[in-house]
Order: structure tokens, then sequence, then C-alpha cells
């Protein structure tokens, strides 16, 4: 890019630094589009962002070079995406990644598709071709804006130097607005190299979005009256809870009025999993006691979650004889995929408040409670542990959770360890269950706890992973050993793609085409060649000593638990099944 | 370790969890259509498809209509014809929609369209709407003066007429449209274009609720009382 133009040389940097704003002494003045993005980040708080050096993007590296900004180089931008989402999951503020034009901008593309459908905030920059070569099929040029517009709550191809800044900073307010989700800002070279001495605002939404907080009030108090009159009324907590930071107003209105809760998977943590009131979450693997309970309710009230698939089970059998209350700050969630019969839009957090204020008294509801807890003693999440057995998963899992503290953050990949992680590990906080939801992403699981450890270094993050998600996303390791997180990723490995060959069992008579992972490498090995610490474990005892050793160790490591092959994750809705038909074991599918 | 704690739980050797089959349990009777609405299944209906026309006033910026059709696309709804033409609002576009879909599924048109940042306003039109499409008829020009007759039954007007072709233009609402093509057949249509419906709400009722009046050169109407920048509109 010959042509571009020059760098500001030091004597012209030094003389607008005297005249800069004596308020911001460590500030250099912007001189670059590129410099106007990196003030924008700046501006909006941003401490870190995860990325891959490109071409296209180079402008903005070379701002970056000037700011306190904390970036982290991944391996792949995939990487840096998932890095971001979970950094923003844990934060409760939109996570930052960059990537090149062409294929750092198409790698990123699945961390921002998961974004996307777990409602996670997030910021992406991608560098772009120059704007005069655009559509020419330049040097690793793709139409960036138009493949990501799908998957992000908006986008921006940013033309103008003097604006690009606010462009950003619009774009990561607009992330953390309302309904939180990833955004976009498209960086052609030309914009980011071009001449500027325009300042940046502070970051702020557009004007065309204005989300609602409170609920209006008539809504409330019809809501209110079916919580009051309902004989087995259940509370659904949603990832928005998390998001609206609402999880103090949900457990104070669950507890308040006595009425039981299930959850999604995103919202695990809401309510602590081992309070009377917690039926843990509901689902394709889900409780069975949440499932009974989503069945036979009177009443759901469902606060910021959109009825996925994997939750409802067939829609037509789902809470079959329950009238709806459905908070949420999307309108366009309302009646979506269940019917609304009480629909209130709000925020999730003011809203509660204004349920809290608005019933007056609580449900009589003795008799449902005491069946829920029935529920619980009748299908307990247990599993068969002889001596003498192949390791058992879920023993692991539990194993883990007993060995660090309570806020310790989860993140995993997609699969059967993901299930396992979500059943037997007793989740009492929010934001310390970091996963893949909507998407089903293999691989999330280690950039995530990259991502989760910096955002929070005082505590501890355990990586459960599997064989087949591990090995997608595994260069990652190189950042932790790089970065010297002290991150433990727990391989549950059956040398399968379990989850796959568990349903080539149930569903297509054993036929395991391309399910065996028994052509993997020995992990321990792999991760001393990294530079991290390896362990692995094919008995209780091992298991038990390797995760002393890992969990001590100060500093990334891995331990490969060689696990039961054949255990699979009950109870299980097959899809499109009714909830409470859920099957405790294969021959019951 | 909860497996080893709960003593009380019953002895259990796998494989799979333990509690009560699926046939041993209670299963509720109700049912919910595929919309999520509680039913009575002996008398459930089909939701019906009905056409309506919805109104988005939006940003005119690049790819603005990209985001709404690739909306439609993705979230399968059906759509008839999408029309897009600048207001007298610097920066504005009017978006016009014929949609078929369930009542829900008009809902949820407008409320995803609601959702893109590029879009300003939606609503839905009501029936007595003013609508209007245009279409371009390019027949054989054999018997120029039947063509010219059936022109100007249809209050038409001729826009070319050679040796061969004449070319015509029709206005009206979509049955006015679909006669009048009916009638050149008759002639031999070799090219036809259509620009689908185009609507405004009727009387004072803005076309998307809240619709703040647009900046206009011409005489100030009562309806709009606060249109007062007339200075400001671009040219």
């Amino acid at each position: 890019m010959s042509e571009q133009q020059p760098a500001p040389t030091a004597d012209e940097a030094a003389d607008a630094e005297t005249t800069t704003d004596a308020s911001e002494p460590t500030q250099t003045p912007v001189t670059t589009g590129a410099a106007s993005v990196v003030r924008a980040l700046e501006n909006a708080g941003v401490e870190a962002a995860f990325g891959v050096q490109g071409g296209a993007i180079m402008p903005i590296y070379d701002a970056l070079y000037d700011s306190d900004i904390h970036h982290v180089t991944m391996a792949h931008e995939q990487g840096a995406a998932h890095a971001a989402d979970a950094y923003g999951v844990v934060r409760g503020e939109p996570g930052v990644c960059l990537a090149t034009s062409g294929p750092g901008a198409t790698n990123l593309v699945t961390g921002i598709a998961d974004a996307d459908m777990d409602s996670d905030a997030m910021l992406a920059l991608t560098g772009q071709v120059p704007s005069t070569m655009v559509g020419s099929d330049a040097f690793q040029e793709t139409d960036t804006t138009g493949v990501t517009a799908p998957i992000t709550k908006h986008n921006y191809f940013a033309s103008d130097a003097d604006t690009v800044g606010d462009t950003v900073g619009e774009a990561f307010a607009l992330a953390a607005e309302g309904r939180p989700g990833p955004t976009l800002v498209d960086l052609p070279k030309d914009t980011t190299m071009a001449e500027t001495d325009r300042e940046p605002g502070p970051a702020r939404p557009p004007e065309t979005t204005t989300p609602p907080t409170e609920a209006d009030e008539e809504s409330v108090d019809a809501a209110a009256r079916a919580i009051e009159r309902a004989e087995k009324p259940l509370l659904l907590f949603g990832g928005g809870v998390v998001k609206a930071n609402a999880t103090e107003e949900a457990r104070t209105f669950a507890i308040d009025n006595g009425i039981p809760v299930v959850t999604t998977m995103p919202a695990i943590g809401s309510m602590p999993e081992d309070h009377e009131l917690c039926l843990s979450w509901a689902g394709m693997h889900g409780t069975g006691y949440a499932n009974m309970a989503v069945t036979h309710c009177d009443l759901l009230v469902a606060v910021g979650c959109r009825f996925d698939d994997r939750l409802t089970g067939g829609v037509d059998t789902f809470a079959p004889e329950a009238e709806v209350v459905h908070v949420d700050v999307d309108e366009a969630e309302i009646s979506k995929n269940v019917h609304a019969d009480y629909p209130v839009v709000g925020d999730a957090k003011a809203a509660l408040d204004q349920l809290t204020e608005a019933v007056d008294d609580a449900p009589d509801a003795r008799e449902w409670r005491q069946q829920c807890t029935t529920w619980k003693e009748e299908y307990p999440l247990a599993y068969a542990t002889p001596e003498n057995e192949p390791l058992k998963p879920q023993f692991v899992v539990e194993a883990l959770d007993e060995a660090t503290p309570d806020d310790a953050i989860v993140t995993t990949g997609v699969g059967q360890h993901q299930m396992w992680a979500a059943q037997f590990w007793t989740f009492t906080n929010p934001r310390t269950w970091v996963s893949s939801h909507g998407l089903g992403t293999m691989g999330y699981g280690l950039p995530a706890a990259i991502g989760a450890k910096l955002a929070a270094p005082d505590k501890d993050v355990v990586c459960v992973d599997g064989d087949g998600s591990f090995l997608m996303t595994i260069q990652e390791l190189s950042v932790a050993v790089r970065e010297d997180l002290d991150i433990t990723v727990a391989v549950l490995n059956n040398e399968y793609i379990g989850m796959v060959r568990q349903w080539q069992d149930a569903f297509f008579e054993g036929r395991r085409m391309a399910a065996d992972y028994d052509w993997c490498p020995d992990f321990a090995k792999l991760a001393e060649a990294f530079g991290a610490r390896g362990f692995s474990a094919e008995s209780y005892d091992e298991a038990a000593d390797a995760i002393e050793d890992a969990l001590d160790y100060d500093g990334p490591s891995v331990i490969d638990f060689h696990i039961d092959p054949a255990e699979n994750v009950y109870p299980m809705v097959s899809s499109g099944g009714a909830n409470g038909k859920f099957a405790l074991s294969e021959d019951q599918l | 370790m909860s497996g080893e704690e709960s003593t009380d739980a019953p002895e259990f050797e796998g494989p799979g969890m333990p509690g009560p089959a699926p046939e041993e349990r209670p299963h509720p009777e109700g049912r919910r259509n595929t919309h999520g609405v509680r039913i009575d299944p002996e008398a459930e209906a089909k939701p019906r498809q009905r056409t309506a026309v919805v109104s988005a006033l939006v940003e005119h910026e690049p790819g603005v209509l990209s985001r709404v059709s690739g909306l439609f696309s993705r979230r399968q709804f059906n759509i008839e014809s999408l029309t897009v033409g600048k207001t007298t609002v610097d920066g504005h576009a009017r978006i016009t929609l014929v949609v078929e879909e369930t009542d829900a599924g008009i809902d949820q048109v407008k409320k995803q369209l609601g959702k893109l940042k590029p879009v300003i306003q939606v609503g839905e039109l009501d029936d007595d709407a003013v609508r209007a499409e245009l279409v371009l008829l390019k027949v054989r020009g054999d018997e120029p003066d039947k063509v010219h007759a059936i022109t100007q039954m249809y209050e038409g007007e001729t826009l070319d007429a050679g040796p061969r072709t004449i070319t015509v233009q029709i206005t009206g609402d979509q049955q006015k449209i679909d006669d009048a093509v009916d009638a050149f057949r008759q002639f031999g249509i070799i090219e036809i274009a259509r620009t689908g419906q185009t609507a405004l709400a009727r009387g004072d009722t803005p076309t998307t609720p809240g619709e703040e009046p647009g900046h206009s050169t011409e005489p100030k109407d009562s309806t709009y009382s606060d249109a007062t920048d007339a200075d400001d509109e671009p040219n």
C-alpha cells in the first residue's frame, strides 16, 4: 500500500501532544483514523482485546502500539472471537476482537455467530482492503459486512476517518444495549490510514434503537394477578437474567414468593443449584425434576429466555397446561416460539423489581413445592461407580468442583462433556458457567478459558473439554503459555465424538460412522510440547492426584482423563419429543 | 460427590439414570399448536394466512435493502413485493412490503424489522390505506387503435409507440393491474415490468406509528402543523 499517507513524523506527534488536554496526559493525540478507533475503545473503558495481525488491520495494530489496552495475540481468529466472547460474559461488558480482512474476518465468523446465538455482547473490528479497491476482488478481500449481516445486531462499513472513532464507539455501545449481541465495524485501510485529528466522543448507542427499561405497569399487574392465583407456578430463568445483572432481583422474587425455579443452560448459576427451590436446568439433557416441573406447572414465568428448541422439545407438549408470563427486553421474542398469555416487555432487572412490587400475596404453592421435592428424590442425577470400571466422567466433574472454590469459572466445548459439566458441577454464582449454547460450537472451551482468566485473573478457571472439542482449538494453548495463564483444561477423553456416537447408537442402529477419535494425540505430551504441564489419568486414584497437581501448578495445565468410553448422557429428551417423557437410558428412547 | 453422599438414594448400578420410566409417569393432556398457543386438540383450527402491507421508514444508508431482504429470506417470511424510495426527509427512505403470513407471522415481521438498526418506524397499513402499483406493458404494435382504446379504458398512458411494439403504463391497485394485464394479453405481451405495491395510510393517520411529518417545500397542510423546517429541504 505504498500510495497510503505517510505516518506522522515524531515531530508532528510531539507538537500535537503539547496541545492536548492536560487532564489526559498519557494519551497521544489522534492523528489517524486508526488512532481514533483505538481512542474510542479507550473511551469505552476497553482494557483487553483479542486478535490476530494481518495486512489490512495493521494500521489499527500500529495505533495499539501506543495504547494501554492489553492486546492478546491469539493463534487463530476463531479463538480471538471466543476469547472476547467469554471475556465479555465474565465481565458483563462487550469483549473486543480484531482480525484482518478476508480469511481473518471469515475465521471470526463462527465466533460472531456463537455470540449472536447466545446474545453475548461483543465488538469485532475487521481490516478491509482500501475502499477504492472494494469490489475488485482484491487480495484478501471479502464482503465482511455482507457475510456477517445475518449474525450481528448490526455492522458498519467505516468510510470516513473523521467519524470512524464515533462509529466504533456506537458499535460498542450497541453491542451492550438492550438485548446484547455482537456488532462489527469493517475498517478499510484508507480510512484507518487517513489523517484526522477528530477525537471521538464517548461510546453512545444509535438513536434509532431504544430498548425498553421499565415494563408497562398494566402488563406487570396482569402478570402479578396470574402469579397470585397460580397453584403450580414455575419460574424459568433465561440468560437474560444474567445479562441484565438481575440475579439478585430474580432470587429475591423466587424466594419471597416460594416459587420453584428452573433455568435454561445460559442461566446456569442465576439461582444457586443447591437452593431448595432450584430444580437446575430444563431441556434435552436437563434434570428429570426440572422437566417434570415444566411439564406439569400451571403457570410458567419465563424471564429473559427465547424458548430454544433444546429447551422446549416439541412445542406441542411444552408446558402444555401452563399459562405463560414472558418477560423479555426483546419484544420480538414474545410469542415467537411459545405464545405468551402475559407479555411483559422490559429489562429483566427493572421488570423483576416491578413484579416483586406488584405481587401482593405469594401464590399458595405448598403442595406444588412438595411435588417438586418429590421429583428431586425420584429422579436424582446419579451414576454407577463400581471400583474397577473405567473412570466415570461425572466423577471427574464432581471432583473438580470439590477441589475448586465456589466462584470458580467453568468453560466447556460442546458435546457429552459439556452436558456432564452442566449436570454434575453445582453452580451457585452467575457468570461462572461459560459455554456455547445456541450455536453449539465445538472448540469454544479453551479460548473461552483464556478470555475468562484475563477477565477475572483472581478466579480459578477450569475448561472441561472433550477430546474432539479440544482438538479443534488446541493451538490456543500456546497463548495460555505465553500469557502465563493459570488455567486447567480437563479433557474428558472417550476417544469418540461422543454425543454423535451416543446418537448413532440410539438412532442410527449403532452404525458408528466417523465417530471414532482413537487417533487423537497424547494430550498430556502435547501440552508439554506447548510448554504447559500435562497429566493423564485412567483410574480414580490417578484422577485425584492429577487434579491436585494440575490445580496446584501455577500456569496452564492439561489433564487427559481416559474416561469410560461407553458412558452416555442421560436424562435425554429426544429431539422434538415431550420434556415429560425424558429417557433415563437408551432403551427408553 | 453427590452420587455417594445421597445416602437415601436407591442403590443404582446403571446404565443411564435412576427413576420411574416414561410410561410410569403422569402426562398432561394439554397441547399447543405450531405457534405455541395452547389449544383444544379436538377443535384445533389451522392458522390462516392473510396479506398485509407493512411500511418501514428507514435510514437511507448503503445496505439497508439487503438487510431487510436478508431478514425475509433468513426467517422464511413470505414476501410478495417490496418497493423502496427516498422520502422528503434527507437520509430517510420508505420501504413498502406486501407479505403473506399468519397473524403471528405478520407480528414477527413487524417486530423483527423494528430490531434492524437502520429501521426507524414500522407500521402495518389498514385495509382502507391508499395503495398503488405501476405496470409497464410492451405489446405487439399490429393493432395500435385497439391498444390505445384499452389503454384509455384503464386510464393508462402510451409511453412508446413504434412500428412493431407499443409500450403503455397503467397505474392502480392490484386488481386493476391484474385486469389490465389480462386485457392486453390479446395483443401478445412481449415484456412486462411491475413495481409491486406502494402505499400510504389514509387521511391524518401516519403511515408508521409516531412518524414525524416529512419536511416539504409544498404548502403546509393542517395535518402536519409542525412541519417547520422547510428551509432544510435538500434538493
